[in-house]
């Protein structure tokens, strides 16, 4: 990030969610490169920006489209890289075709010379990152969403190269490393697919114990076979999902009628209140030793600098006492022994000893032998002539506009996002002595404030199709009209996840958090809307 | 291509990479150069005068932390002159700030031998906030019976850090971590000259109605804990801060997926103060407000 050209950030505010990512965006920014924001909202973030491309809610697809036309017709394709590296180029050019820079301004809203700028400073530079976040990932169509940014890589042939590449931030400590150890329900640990049968047989060999042989459900499809009653009995680890998904009421109903619900966390947060069994985990970053991998795939050491309070237990331990009254014993493993379990059954881990990870500050995978240094950035092969393995694709993708549609009675578009000093639902940050912290505010464009009739500091009620809730209104001049924000950061006072529409990404389950259809009024002591929020309180 | 560039230090030859300091061949011949004002991570701003040493050839002693190397040079890093001029710098610091809670400082001190007494006893503190209203020319020639002193009580503003400007050497360190050496918030910068030189906020206003977004990167740079966590001050003040009873341990912030390294000092198994090791390549040494203050919420209550 420090060394390269242009660094397009779309749909992330990372000066405040990944403030140290953004250091180094500020390294690069001070060496040279030129910084291109995509998001709605005049952030932190875009004051930093060369050029901020202010385009509509859910329109990141059309503005991709509008960008790929006019890389291509301006003649700024990387050819050698799009001849070696990928397949359907041609079709995609067709695809793109009809995206003028007029039309990509008419439905985007981003000015025809912004999106031009984009695109020729994009794929004129040298070296060029794409990153982004949930603001891309956030919608109903997530997947299509990120692979509309892929296709921009492709086209230049920024990917696979020092300074060059595409690159999703992560918004916690260790959800890729979540994944990186098979907490995927299609995946083992290493990325390796449940359901063939030869990886799988060397876990039933190591293990003892034959490995299921068909994939899981995902958070998505277990809240619908809650629905259909099919999941009767869940087990939930780390998670807050009575405040953390879209249309919490309608979640709260799910889990509660659970045959069993068991809650493994460090609080008695609102969902473990839910639970017929509570296990009081501990902080594994903290109370215990282990790994968490980052954004940039880096496995780094844990240690244990505190006990647990009370009758807090290391996770480990829980599990394996409970497997053991379930009735397989898997002893008392140490975290180097389940990590050196894993080097065995994960390639990718295979280099990467205990004493190596203390030495190195982390590794980056993959890291197959002990002699690998580790791995500073993927898709290399994509060079290589003759190329290693298969062609990057090209996909037709086309947009599709926000499920929550604006209509005259819900005529504002709400997004969600965070702030600098708290972490989504307020679980760890909500304690702390913040001088920064501030009641959780429906943040509202100047000029929708003077049509309604709203003053900065007064409540409002805010009503989606789904709930209404009051809260305190804030104008922010970063919003153009139409357009409001607010965080779900503050749950217990404004449960903005009430508002929130599941409507979810078929492929990656991920929810529509950043489009939600609302209206807001002035506060009424006694009105419908108010009916409606105790209704749901 | 980097060429090399060969000098002498203290009669030995060395080859160093064209842009390296005289601090950087010096270290790498194993000399402990004392700094105040150096970090690896912050841009040199020569302030401090501590590292100075003697080349050949110059009229005046240079700062070795950012002096470049240059070929065929001659330098002399624990020549009389050199010893004479550290010792004069420590002890006009020490005549000067309360330097009790900087341990390198005081290290420094009794290597060469300071003596800050010889400037008579300390004058009297000055009143909170005196000092930030002082214009330039406030500073009059003093009497000489007693040592001028930047004495005054600490500014408590808000619950997660303290600054004791009583103890503040006006090194810069938090001013350029603060600004573009990292931070890129400048909340805080130099205010008035000479004597009256400080550390203030726009308008010397409190941090909470400052620009200030509680990263505590000035923490972290800070050498003489004249910016220190308020759970450090309270702990100090109450007489219970037991460096015997504590351990500092290594691991990973549990918030975004950056993955900085956070330093926990823990007494007591609760954690007392959190840092950033500068040579981790994530995070160079910083941190946001959550790494490093919103970590608490496994010692509050529990433990």
């Amino acid at each position: 990030m420090e060394e390269t050209d242009v660094i397009v950030l779309w749909g992330s505010n990372a000066r405040d969610a990944h403030p140290i990512f953004f250091h180094h965006v500020l390294k690069g920014i001070r060496n040279g490169a030129k910084l291109f924001v995509i998001d709605p909202r005049r952030t932190s973030t875009a004051d930093w920006a060369d050029s901020h491309l202010r385009l509509r809610v859910g329109t990141d697809i059309e503005l991709a489209l509008a960008v790929a036309r006019e890389i291509i017709h301006a003649g700024l394709t990387h050819d050698a890289f799009l001849a070696n590296a990928t397949e359907g180029y041609e079709a995609f050019k067709a695809h793109v075709e009809p995206w003028t820079l007029e039309r990509g301004e008419a439905t985007t809203g981003v000015p025809a010379a912004l999106i031009r700028g984009l695109a020729h400073a994009y794929a004129r530079a040298d070296r060029a990152q794409l990153c982004w976040t949930l603001g891309i990932t956030e919608h109903h169509n997530a997947v299509d969403n990120v692979l509309s940014l892929i296709h921009l890589g492709l086209l230049t042939g920024h990917v696979g190269r020092p300074g060059s590449g595409i690159n999703p931030l992560r918004g916690q400590n260790n959800v890729q490393g979540g994944g990186d150890m098979g907490a995927l329900p299609h995946k083992l640990p290493g990325f390796q697919d449940v359901e063939d049968d030869v990886v799988r047989a060397r876990y039933d060999a190591l293990w003892g114990r034959p490995v299921p042989p068909k994939k899981g459900w995902h958070l998505t499809e277990m809240f619908e076979a809650m629905r259909r009653n099919e999941l009767r009995a869940l087990y939930v680890i780390g998670e807050n999902p009575a405040q953390s998904e879209a249309d919490a009421g309608h979640i709260k109903g799910l889990l509660t009628s659970r045959d069993i619900l068991i809650v493994q966390d460090m609080f008695m947060t609102r969902t473990a209140e839910l639970a017929d069994v509570v296990f009081p985990g501990s902080a594994a970053w903290v109370e215990t030793d282990g790994t968490v991998t980052n954004s940039e795939r880096r496995v780094q050491r844990c240690r244990k600098a505190l006990d647990p309070p009370g009758e807090a237990r290391d996770d480990v331990w829980i599990l394996a006492e409970l497997s053991k009254r379930l009735g397989h014993d898997m002893g008392n493993p140490t975290p180097e022994q389940l990590w050196d379990e894993l080097r065995l059954l994960s390639p990718m881990h295979g280099g990467m000893s205990w004493a190596r990870l203390e030495a190195m500050d982390g590794i980056q995978w993959p890291c197959p032998t002990e002699d690998h240094p580790g791995t500073r950035f993927l898709h290399e092969r994509l060079w290589a002539q003759p190329r290693g393995g298969r062609a990057a694709p090209f996909t037709l993708v086309d947009p599709d506009p926000p499920v929550d549609q604006l209509t005259d009675e819900y005529p504002i578009r709400l997004t969600t996002g965070r702030r600098l000093d708290e972490y989504n639902t307020g679980v760890q940050t909500s304690q702390y002595k913040n001088p920064l912290r501030k009641r959780e505010t429906i943040d509202l464009a100047p000029a929708d404030c003077a049509r309604l009739g709203i003053e900065e500091g007064a409540t409002v009620t805010v009503t989606s199709r789904r709930a209404a809730v009051r809260v305190t209104a804030r104008i922010d001049p970063g919003l153009h009209a139409g357009l409001a924000f607010m965080t779900y950061h503050d749950a217990d006072d404004v449960d903005t996840n009430l508002l929130t529409i599941e409507a979810t990404d078929p492929k990656a389950g991920t929810a529509e958090f950043k489009a939600t259809a609302i209206r807001v009024e002035r506060d009424r002591p006694h009105g419908p809307a108010s009916d409606l929020h105790a209704a749901h309180a | 291509m980097i060429r090399a560039v060969t000098l002498t230090v203290d009669g030995q030859s060395i080859e160093v990479p064209e842009g390296a300091t005289l601090l950087d061949a010096a270290t790498a011949l194993g000399i402990d150069t004392p700094t105040l004002c150096w970090a690896a991570n912050l841009t040199p701003v020569n302030v401090c005068r501590m590292c100075v040493v003697e080349l050949e050839g110059a009229r005046t002693l240079v700062p070795s932390c950012a002096r470049k190397a240059e070929e065929g040079m001659v330098i002399h890093t624990d020549t009389p002159r050199v010893r004479t001029s550290r010792r004069m710098v420590l002890e006009l610091l020490q005549s000067s700030v309360d330097t009790s809670t900087a341990p390198d400082l005081l290290a420094y001190a009794k290597r060469y031998g300071a003596e800050p007494a010889r400037f008579g006893p300390h004058g009297p503190p000055a009143n909170a906030n005196e000092r930030d209203a002082h214009h330039p020319g406030h500073h009059h020639v003093p009497a000489g019976a007693e040592a001028a002193t930047v004495h005054q009580p600490r500014k408590v503003d808000n619950e997660l850090y303290i600054r004791d400007y009583g103890k503040c050497i006006t090194c810069y360190k938090c001013v350029e971590a603060c600004g573009t050496d990292a931070q890129n918030t400048f909340a805080i910068a130099v205010a008035g000259r000479g004597f009256e030189a400080r550390i203030s906020t726009e308008y010397n206003v409190g941090l909470p109605d400052s620009a200030c977004v509680y990263c505590g990167n000035c923490i972290n740079v800070c050498p003489t804990g004249a910016l220190m966590f308020k759970s450090e001050a309270d702990l100090r003040d109450a007489g219970k801060w037991d460096e015997a009873k504590q351990t500092t341990t290594r691991t990973i912030c549990p918030y975004c997926g950056v993955g900085c390294t956070l330093e926990l000092t823990v007494q007591d198994n609760r954690i007392v103060r959190v840092m950033s090791p500068p040579e981790v390549s994530v995070t160079n040494g910083n941190l946001c407000i959550k790494g490093r203050f919103g970590v608490t919420y496994v010692s509050e209550g529990g433990g």
